[in-house]
């Protein structure tokens, strides 16, 4: 009996977002991003000392550096010695619809991919309705994403609010959430679960190490990401990503967005 | 030849040869254990792991770490390679000391040697099959080839009427690290179980070799990613030592504040971890108020995290020679929101306690029996209800446990889900004490710095340690130029593991999470 009082005495703690903005999730930096090169920034030695290779410099003096943000593990070690060049972006909303997608800054090309990568999966998930079923499937991780999956569940975020449900069979799940850099271990049991879900199905991988393997590929026991194994439709970077950026990947994937923040 | 000095992170090594090695170790640990109820420093050390560590000519030099009250005793020996190619062999050290059987285990997968004598070399972190040794800390050839795990093998160890093997994992319902459990039933109750952690190995020892120690943090505060600052406060450590800092008391080189920023850190995650297995019984039992209260504290735990260092898991906080700058929160401000948290835990917690439905779950269930607990070393909350005291932060202490007031360690001695469950609680308050030390220490002290020392890293091998939320986190660093040569970080998750499957005498399927969740691993640390 006592659970029942104790259980009304804080209110609604629950996050109105995507409907309304949220003052953590509008405050949390979640990814980084490339400005013009400042004069008497060292972009190629910055690039040399990213430890993932996620920048490449570009020829010449001036030209703009490129980021991957697939590959970054925001240690935040650029900002710190190009500032002004790099930034931390000062938003959660960070998954994207196609690999390219993550590159910043975007080019016309990654442009061209995004459209058709978001014209394919709008046509998949058109039939999955309000009501979305997710298997997560670790592949390696370090053991951090599974909390920030498992934070969705909490009454902060809960996303059963808005129709998405954590369900034990493949065979009932409408979306793949795949997080780790793709162990050798688990390689056949991913495409085990995959290959049990029915169709129409959505894959989310979840985290640098999903995206690109991060800092623990190369190696003779992981893949460069999980794309190597089942096909990703939405891209969630972040080491780990926070549970706003899980759940932006999530509602992008199903299309379920507000319209005006449909993301990239 | 025991370190003296309760921070010596070199500590002293005594050198064996192959025959004389199990013999040396058994005699060095005993079976009284260390710490256990009566008496700090027994006749025995503890057993705390067994390091390789592959030379380029093919032998692999093993070393024991042996813990005692105040610092680590090292016994090594080399095993040869075999001229002309071929498996070598050693006298195992698990018939002496059983702690050692997963350890003898890993060291067969990843170097390739046999160790004589062993009741049971299985696989642990590769797969079944044939896959080449990666034997870490080699320099020689290049990378090696993907593994290729075979999938069919499901060896069975019981035999008996109607007696059958189920395969729990990888892939489990709800979101859970992928473990594979084997429970071999009659049908309800649990005789026998192993669980194979080879899903998750990523091959991480080999991936720091040749890093600078900069990148090497960063790897390590993702060995055990719910564990990232204890795992990068013992690689620092270890780093540490070998830059030969001013002052080897304090953690070399790290200034006095940067120690206090690591405690206040350490502490928080100790909470977060500890909330986060009492959520999971909460879960298992099908408390939903409970349930959604505590992981309520929880987020609002990672939040404070966040805004205190700007990484929900407190990563790039620690770096080699201190942490990375000042707190981002101010203290006044962090002790304010901590005052508020610890008394909304309080309330939840005490009332969960005297909740006779969720209490009568955990008693009884999954004992891990004091003698069991401390012939095999124990480690962290787990060894610590089961009669076990020690605690790195006393009995070693590192960052700034030597400069403040750390509450005495309350050990209980029945083993149970609901020991462990007790004192998980009262290590959440002893780190919330703790945090509110640092803080204050920290709001006397100028923003400005400075936060980090530097040193010129030399050659050799150190060892760093820190009692994560799990237990005993022990790393070794060996450098070579400047870069790390080889580093094996070794989790309690790994070592508690071991002892998972020996506290299912009498307990039922039902029992499982609640004995899962009382243990609190990291499967990520134990397959590496």
């Amino acid at each position: 009996m006592p659970w029942v009082t104790r259980g009304l005495r804080n209110g609604i703690l629950t996050s109105r977002y995507p409907a309304r903005p949220d003052g953590y999730h509008d405050n949390w930096q979640g990814s980084v991003v490339v400005g013009p090169a400042q004069p008497g920034t060292p972009a190629a030695a910055i690039a040399a000392r990213c430890p993932t290779g996620a920048i490449s410099a570009g020829e010449g003096e001036t030209a703009t550096p490129a980021l991957d943000q697939g590959k970054c593990i925001l240690c935040g070690r650029c900002v710190l010695e190009g500032p002004g060049t790099f930034s931390f972006a000062p938003s959660p909303e960070v998954a994207r619809r196609s690999r390219a997608g993550l590159v910043v800054p975007p080019t016309e090309e990654t442009e061209a991919a995004v459209a058709s990568a978001r014209a394919d999966l709008a046509r998949r998930v058109r039939a999955l309705g309000r009501s979305v079923h997710v298997r997560h499937v670790d592949a390696g991780s370090d053991g951090s994403d599974e909390w920030e999956v498992a934070a969705l569940l909490g009454p902060i975020y809960d996303v059963h609010r808005l129709g998405i449900f954590f369900t034990a069979s493949p065979r009932h799940a409408d979306l793949l959430l795949v997080t780790g850099a793709g162990s050798a271990g688990m390689v056949r049991p991913l495409s085990v679960t995959y290959d049990a879900m029915p169709e129409p199905r959505v894959v989310v991988a979840v985290g640098t190490d999903a995206i690109s393997g991060g800092l623990v590929s190369p190696s003779y026991a992981s893949s460069g990401g999980v794309c190597d194994v089942v096909p990703v439709d939405v891209w969630v970077p972040g080491s780990p990503p926070s549970p706003f950026s899980i759940l932006h990947g999530i509602l992008l994937a199903i299309g379920r967005l507000p319209s005006g923040r449909v993301g990239r | 030849m025991t370190a003296t000095s309760p921070s010596s992170r070199s500590p002293a090594t005594v050198r064996f040869e192959p025959h004389d090695f199990a013999q040396a170790v058994a005699s060095r640990t005993g079976t009284a254990g260390l710490g256990q109820t009566g008496g700090r420093v027994g006749a025995g050390g503890r057993f705390a792991g067994l390091f390789g560590s592959a030379r380029d000519d093919g032998s692999v030099l093993l070393r024991a770490a042996i813990a005692r009250y105040g610092g680590l005793e090292i016994v090594t020996t080399l095993v040869p390679a075999v001229p002309g190619g071929g498996q070598a062999s050693y006298g195992a050290l698990t018939p002496a000391v059983p702690a050692a059987a997963w350890y003898e285990r890993e060291l067969a997968d990843l170097f390739d040697i046999f160790p004589e004598g062993h009741p049971r070399v299985d696989p642990l972190v590769l797969p079944r099959g044939n896959a080449p040794a990666p034997r870490p800390g080699r320099t020689g050839p290049g990378p090696l080839e993907r593994i290729v795990p075979d999938e069919t093998a499901l060896p069975a160890h019981v035999a008996g009427e109607g007696v059958f093997t189920l395969p729990y994992g990888p892939v489990r319902s709800g979101v859970f690290e992928s473990v594979q459990y084997l429970v071999e039933t009659p049908g309800e109750d649990i005789p026998h179980l192993r669980a194979r952690v080879y899903h998750k190995h990523r091959g991480l020892e080999c991936r720091f070799q040749g890093m600078g120690p900069d990148d090497g943090v960063l790897l390590a505060e993702r060995v055990e990613g719910v564990a990232s600052v204890a795992h990068a406060i013992a690689f620092c450590q270890a780093v540490e030592a070998l830059a030969g800092g001013n002052d080897a008391e304090k953690g070399a080189g790290a200034p006095e504040a940067a120690l206090y920023v690591r405690t206040l850190h350490a502490e928080l995650e100790r909470v977060v971890n500890h909330l986060d297995s009492t959520a999971r019984h909460t879960e298992a039992a099908g408390q939903a108020v409970a349930y959604a209260r505590l992981t309520w504290h929880k987020e609002r735990l990672m939040r404070l995290r966040g805004k205190l260092c700007g990484h929900r898991f407190g990563r790039g906080v620690v770096v080699p020679g201190g942490v990375s700058g000042p707190l981002a929160l101010s203290p006044v401000a962090a002790l304010r929101e901590l005052a508020d948290l610890e008394a909304d835990v309080r309330a939840d917690t005490d009332l969960l306690m005297s909740t006779s439905s969720f209490v009568d779950r955990l008693r009884g269930t999954g004992v891990l029996v004091p003698d069991m607990a401390a012939s095999r070393g124990a480690l962290g909350p787990v060894g610590r209800a089961s009669g076990l005291e020690e605690d790195l932060r006393t009995y070693r202490p590192y960052a700034a446990y030597g400069l403040v007031q750390v509450p005495e360690p309350r050990y209980r001695s029945s083993g149970d889900a609901l020991a462990r469950q007790l004192v998980r609680l009262e290590e959440i308050w002893g780190a919330f004490e703790l945090c509110r030390q640092a803080l204050e220490d920290l709001s006397g002290r100028p923003a400005d710095g400075p936060w980090a020392g530097r040193a010129e890293l030399a050659d050799g091998e150190a060892w760093g340690w820190a009692e994560a939320p799990q237990g005993e986190v022990l790393y070794l660093v060996e450098t070579e130029g400047g870069r790390l040569r080889r580093v094996k970080p070794r989790s309690a998750s790994f070592h508690n593991l071991s002892l998972f499957p020996e506290v299912f005498g009498g307990d039922i399927f039902t029992d499982f999470a609640f004995i899962e969740a009382s243990f609190g691993l990291s499967m990520a640390g134990v397959a590496g």
